[in-house]
């Protein structure tokens, strides 16, 4: 049976599921432990993360690796601005902070929104050499910008504080900061692919030259996908350094980018809603696994810990998904309520059709 | 600079190249038939080093028995990963094929961390890797070398030779270079396309053990994320070269080591940012000439 819902109807829905999320929010922010408050700020980066990636990955179709790069720059540029001008002086032993760093502090949120912008501004210049090129060439073109955006922050001592990183950040995410974040990018990129605009991104995804020959102008909608998706993944990288209060260059190794591959292929390339889920299943998951990691017991015998495993059976899941389930959780659909009340009437009348 | 000076870079840089140029050729290779970039190569490059390893230290072997085991294993390694992970995607989507590509290197790292451990292994004669005269000094003409140099000049020079030897030679080559033009016709004539694309990776894996042994005598240590930059590096000479092209494999990887070598040589205060010449050279190449020096360039099909 086909369910359909007037659009009245799915905006109520949709804020009173934004409500409940927001008091279950404010539940946790008094009466969890840090350590759920800490993977719930996670969850919420995580999937600032995923959903960006996916903009410019799932929806557009360019396989950019480049994602931890744009992470880096927001981290640092937040960093930059919010980090107090007495921590500054105590952090940057070999070079003195380059001016006018050495001498301002913003609050939070005009240095993510900057963080972002840099993110975004960086974004659009190595965006035209990059697009240039297609398919492989182009995930490994924007790999190797985002090692090498690594590789400045690891010798641009007095802008990044070198191998050493910084210590010592305010600790100014919490679950409003990040969960308000989630929301504006996810209500965001949504809007974005309902757009014609979205419409555009998605034909070039299936055809390039169909899409020229509509007459869409690829190459511009490929930047402003990838602009978009580098102002989102800055804000997270911001927000992330401001939750975990230390960066150093490690922290944005191709790792990080792999991460964030993986929520979205688990999810699905290409839905947004399958990101939101890979993104929160991923974060949960990687604690429990944690498990693997500390000594554990089935029946009478008992194994040790092993470091590391975490990892291998996270490569072990990708590899599986990629081979028996490559469409992920949602394949290409979308969450929507019609899905949930046709599931739901299906599930009343007990499996009889 | 003095002339000897230079001699001394020349060489290094030579030896350098050489090593990505022989990773190269296993990324070149398998990029040319199957359109896949293999990123578990220089993994695979990380377990030839650590086959000879523990060949040595655990199993008691002589080090040269241990290096030619090395290279077998590593081979069989590198049949095995294509295997597993490759063959089954191999008419899926070329993003699919990446992806797993990508975890698949991710997953021989995270292993290699919890089986051999996370602490880097020192590979030096101390530990009976291989005979300490290697590490002689020679005087020819005041230009002072190890024999350790001439060592992996000569090795590399001999798995070129050989490489090309198979791939122009030999009916496998033969086989090979067909594959590469068109999979379906070249089994039409009877040729087990399977076995060939086992085959290839096999070679490039042998190779990439090789290139292994000679770095970690060079840079005299092994750790789980050791083939993770030479990965990247060679995979990039293999693009500047221009990828599918043997021949560009070995000119890549010639270039990116003496630019490499030779640009901290000559300007010492940008050598913290070495590891960024090679993409700086990649992303140039990739704006003049996207196919690379020795590619063709391909027009997509509507």
């Amino acid at each position: 049976m086909e369910v359909r819902l007037s659009v009245r109807t799915k905006i109520v829905l949709t804020l009173i599921l934004i409500f409940a999320i927001g008091a279950l929010l404010v539940l946790a922010n008094h009466k969890a432990s840090d350590y759920v408050v800490l993977i719930l700020n996670l969850m919420a980066i995580n999937i600032i993360f995923a959903v960006s990636l996916n903009l410019i990955n799932g929806i557009t179709g360019i396989f950019s690796l480049g994602h931890a790069g744009f992470i880096a720059i927001g981290a640092y540029t937040s960093v930059l601005l919010t980090l107090p001008v007495q921590q500054k002086e105590m952090s940057y032993l070999i070079k003195p902070v380059i001016p006018p760093f050495d001498r301002i502090q913003l609050p939070f949120l005009p240095s993510v929104l900057i963080a972002g912008l840099a993110a975004a501004a960086f974004g659009y210049v190595v965006a035209a050499p990059s697009l240039r090129l297609i398919g492989d060439y182009l995930a490994i073109a924007t790999l190797g910008l985002g090692e090498t955006i690594r590789i400045i922050a690891n010798n641009a001592w007095s802008i990044t504080n070198g191998a050493l990183g910084l210590k010592g950040i305010p600790q100014y995410t919490n679950l409003y900061w990040s969960w308000a974040w989630a929301l504006v990018t996810v209500c965001f990129i949504v809007s974005l692919v309902k757009s014609s605009y979205g419409r555009a991104l998605k034909a070039i995804r299936e055809d390039v030259i169909a899409a020229k020959a509509m007459g869409i102008n690829v190459f511009s909608h490929q930047v402003m996908s990838f602009v978009v998706g580098s102002f989102f993944a800055g804000v997270g990288g911001a927000l992330w350094a401001h939750l975990i209060t230390t960066i150093d260059p490690k922290s944005f190794t191709f790792t990080k980018t792999f991460e964030i591959l993986i929520m979205v292929v688990l999810g699905g390339l290409g839905s947004i809603s399958g990101s939101i889920i890979g993104a929160a299943i991923y974060t949960v998951g990687l604690e429990f696994l944690r498990i693997l990691e500390s000594p554990f017991k089935i029946w009478f015998i008992k194994f040790p810990g092993i470091p590391g495993m975490r990892m291998v059976v996270l490569a072990v899941i990708l590899i599986v998904l990629m081979l028996f389930w490559q469409r992920g959780i949602m394949g290409r659909s979308e969450l929507s309520w019609e899905m949930f009340f046709s599931l739901f009437s299906r599930l009343k009348r007990g499996g009889r059709k | 600079m003095r002339l000897t000076d230079f001699f001394q870079h020349l060489v290094n840089a030579l030896s350098l190249g050489g090593i990505y140029a022989l990773i190269a050729i296993g990324y070149t290779m398998v990029y040319g038939i199957l359109r896949l970039i293999n990123f578990a190569h220089g993994d695979i490059f990380t377990y030839g080093i650590y086959f000879a390893f523990y060949g040595v230290s655990l199993f008691l072997l002589p080090w040269w028995v241990a290096f030619i085991l090395s290279i077998f294993l590593t081979a069989f390694l590198g049949a095995l990963v294509e295997r597993i992970a490759y063959r089954p995607l191999r008419d899926a989507p070329r993003i699919s094929a990446l992806i797993t590509a990508i975890g698949v290197s991710f997953f021989l790292q995270n292993f290699a961390t919890v089986v051999f451990g996370g602490r880097a292994k020192s590979f030096n004669p101390q530990t009976g890797m291989y005979p300490t005269f290697f590490l002689n000094v020679l005087n020819i003409a005041g230009v002072k070398l190890r024999v350790l140099s001439l060592i992996t000049l000569g090795t590399i020079a001999v798995s070129l030779l050989v490489l090309v030897w198979i791939v122009y030679r030999t009916k496998v080559g033969m086989a090979m270079r067909a594959i590469s033009k068109d999979i379906p016709t070249t089994r039409l004539m009877g040729v087990n396309a399977d076995r060939i694309i086992t085959f290839t990776f096999m070679i490039g894996s042998a190779l990439a053990a090789v290139g292994g042994l000679l770095w970690a005598m060079t840079y005299p240590q092994v750790y789980p994320f050791t083939g993770v930059i030479p990965g990247l590096k060679a995979f990039i000479a293999a693009v500047v070269g221009g990828i599918g092209s043997i021949q560009g494999a070995m000119v890549g990887g010639f270039v990116l080591g003496i630019s490499e070598i030779m640009i901290v040589a000559f300007l010492p205060s940008i050598a913290g940012y070495r590891d960024a010449i090679a993409y700086a050279i990649l992303l140039f190449v990739l704006l003049v000439r996207p196919s690379g020096i020795f590619g063709v360039e391909v027009s997509e099909k509507v």
